[in-house]
């Protein structure tokens, strides 16, 4: 383990050094050091606003994207749902599209945050091998953009919400709850995904199709009580499996107003979260040590 | 220097990487998987590699310290570890003060963004904080010379405003002790006297520096101790001149004598495959023998040689072209061509030779630094009892004396004197 003691030491003769830092051999589990990371939190901000910038320069739609994206997955879900297979609206007076754009919304920050810091490593490898700073600070830093991306999202997504009169319930005071175990899952999912590709770059091409597997495993274009209508008793602890499950139907809940999802797949889904979080962060660290020798 | 009052104490230190035998490597997981599937009690035997073994020393708070040593001896290795971007495998360092450290300039740099983001990014990167830079930041673009193009991004820069701007980032990097990695092998010549200007600034301020250079020159100039690498150990430690006069001694590079390429090298059009020396007469009028053997795919320019002699400190002292006819032909096959110098009366030491075969002085075709060294044992000047020292130069240039007369002071000389 790398040990960083910060501390001013009286015992020396000269104080003028105010840090003593002493490098060894590592040895044992990893510890998290989040103090580090909070010490490299001016350049957690930069790195996440550079993702901010870089986005969309030189497109000709620009920041329009934000919201051209979940708008054209929810359309596609609507024809796909709506009009080929004619599912009625889950929700009364709600068009299936804003149904669906809500599942995209949710969907949306919890991928593009899995995505995103799976490829944070290896896309600055530089960075890796030339400088030091808390690896984790990398991957964490996909989440700015993430959330700007979200927000911009959701604006139009209350646009909607105002337009179909639906009036939010209590369940809205929740939602930031929900967001937070999105960003959980996603980012311990991220971080693990990260630290592995840094070895196997066979992730990166194993991951869009578990998570194209996993989309259609979450109730994000249909509510789960059809999906659980519709698919064989075999498959169905599959969606009871999933952490996203309650998360998504929790989300929907607080944004649509839909029928309250059952208490324990919703605890379930924020439990699974922390632990998740915590396990990639713990795994995180310690394949952290090899990062600059493998990359 | 006491021990604990250095800035930096390295002891015992060693890195360790392993190197995968080509059989069991497995980079892709499903290799991975089912080799482990199969053989579920084998631990791989992996074959280990000592960048670092060993390493011990201490560098003073103000020292300038100079790394040397080949490629591959471990230099970077152990500024890796010194920044904390890898970890020992064995040993210990303690840093005292905060440590600043440049393995490359322009890391993090993003061609889409303007130059004024990428210093900010830059600055984040290397651990600088928003204020700091803010308060730099009028120096950093006038270091650079950048002001105009400050919102332009840095695609559209040339290559030299691009690294200006990296390397004047990195060199407001404060801290009291600073590791800098050949970051002087950037930009064209004025820029890189600009850079080194920046490091004698930088290093007599009284902050501790660790410098890995090729440029032995840069190295001398700029340091006040040495630490000389060899395959991962420390070969010496000490003063600059003398931890330099062993690198150098060892061949730096080459052997004594003679020099054959190695085999296996990628290929050139034109290669000089082996040279060797034979020192001829006695001082103060030696000549030296240069056999150069040149191999040809006949797909270059005919071509001539320079000779550049280096002394001690890898400081070249002077160049031979012994003929400017283009005397190495393009034919495909093997040439042996012999050349002689007469060598100026040089001082007792080694000297290093480079070779360089181009067919103009723009357009080189092969180039060896220092492949072979040579040694002079006696003074060039008969009758010298007392020894020869490089702060006097390397050449003794043949002097007599004319006249001497003893002086009968003047008239005016005493009229002057008077009060």
């Amino acid at each position: 383990m790398m040990v960083m003691d910060i501390t001013t030491p009286s015992a020396l003769p000269d104080t003028e050094y105010d840090s003593v830092l002493v490098l060894r051999p590592p040895s044992g589990l990893a510890a998290l050091n989040l103090r580090d990371v909070w010490q490299f939190r001016g350049l957690l901000g930069t790195l996440a606003l550079r993702d901010l910038k870089l986005r969309y320069k030189q497109t000709a739609l620009g920041i329009v994207w934000v919201v051209l994206q979940p708008v054209l997955a929810a359309l596609i879900f609507s024809i796909i749902f709506g009009m080929i297979a004619r599912i009625p609206s889950p929700v009364p007076k709600v068009p299936y599209f804003v149904f669906a754009f809500c599942g995209q919304l949710a969907w949306n920050l919890f991928n593009t945050i899995v995505t995103r810091s799976s490829v944070c490593l290896t896309g600055n490898t530089n960075m890796i091998s030339k400088v030091f700073f808390p690896r984790l600070v990398l991957p964490m830093s996909t989440i700015g953009a993430a959330l700007v991306d979200f927000a911009v999202a959701a604006a139009m997504m209350a646009l909607m919400i105002a337009c179909c009169h639906v009036k939010p319930g209590i369940a809205l005071l929740l939602l930031p709850l929900w967001i937070m175990g999105l960003l959980m899952l996603s980012l311990g999912l991220g971080l693990f995904t990260a630290a592995l590709t840094v070895s196997y770059r066979d992730v990166q091409y194993i991951l869009p199709v578990a998570l194209n597997l996993l989309m259609w495993a979450s109730p994000i274009a249909f509510p789960l009580s059809f999906a659980i209508g519709m698919v064989p008793h075999k498959v169905r602890f599959m969606f009871y499996l999933n952490p996203l499950t309650g998360l998504l139907e929790a989300f929907r809940w607080s944004l649509l107003n839909t029928t309250a999802p059952a208490p324990r797949s919703v605890a379930y889904g924020m439990v699974l979260s922390i632990l998740v979080l915590w396990l990639g962060a713990k795994a995180f660290k310690q394949m952290e040590r090899k990062f600059a020798d493998v990359i | 220097m006491s021990s604990s009052g250095a800035a930096i104490r390295v002891s015992g230190l060693g890195k360790c990487y392993s190197i995968a035998k080509e059989r069991h490597r497995q980079s892709i997981l499903a290799e991975e998987l089912m080799h482990r599937l199969r053989h579920p009690f084998r631990r791989d035997r992996n074959d280990t590699f000592w960048a670092l073994r060993d390493v011990t020393f201490d560098v003073a708070r103000g020292d300038v310290i100079g790394i040397i040593g080949r490629n591959g001896a471990g230099k970077s290795t152990l500024l890796k570890i010194l920044s904390r971007i890898t970890e020992p495998t064995t040993g210990e360092v303690v840093l005292r003060g905060r440590v600043g450290s440049l393995l490359e300039v322009g890391t993090g740099f993003h061609p889409e963004l303007t130059g004024r983001e990428n210093v900010f990014l830059n600055g984040a990167i290397l651990g600088m904080s928003k204020p700091e830079i803010r308060r730099q930041f009028d120096a950093i673009v006038q270091f650079a010379g950048v002001e105009k193009f400050l919102e332009t991004p840095v695609k559209r820069y040339s290559s030299g405003m691009y690294v200006r701007l990296a390397f004047a980032v990195a060199a407001h990097l404060r801290g009291e002790v600073l590791i800098v990695d050949e970051v002087l092998a950037v930009g064209d010549a004025e820029f890189q006297r600009k850079c080194l200007g920046k490091m004698r600034d930088v290093s007599s301020d009284g902050r501790t520096v660790l410098f890995v250079s090729h440029n032995m020159q840069a190295i001398r100039t700029l340091c006040n101790r040495g630490l000389y690498l060899e395959q991962g150990r420390v070969a010496a430690v000490g003063d600059v001149e003398y931890c330099s006069a062993q690198y150098l001694a060892s061949g730096g590079g080459g052997t004594l004598g003679s020099w054959r390429r190695a085999a296996g090298g990628p290929s050139l059009p034109l290669m000089l495959t082996a040279v060797s020396l034979n020192l001829k007469g006695q001082q103060p009028s030696m000549t030296l023998e240069v056999e150069l053997q040149t191999q040809s795919s006949g797909g270059h320019k005919p071509a001539f040689a320079a000779l550049d002699i280096l002394d001690v400190t890898g400081t070249a002292i002077m160049q031979a072209i012994p003929t400017y006819e283009r005397f190495i032909r393009a034919v495909p096959g093997t040439q042996r061509s012999l050349l002689e110098i007469d060598l100026p009366p040089l001082i007792p030491g080694q000297y290093a030779l480079t070779v360089w075969l181009g067919s103009h002085n723009t357009e080189s075709l092969d180039h060896q630094a220092r492949c072979v060294a040579f040694e002079i044992h006696d003074s060039p000047s008969a009758g010298r009892t007392f020894p020869h020292h490089s702060d006097h130069g390397a050449i003794v240039p043949t002097s007599r004396l004319l006249s001497s007369d003893l002086a009968v002071p003047s008239l005016q000389t005493v009229a002057v004197a008077k009060p």
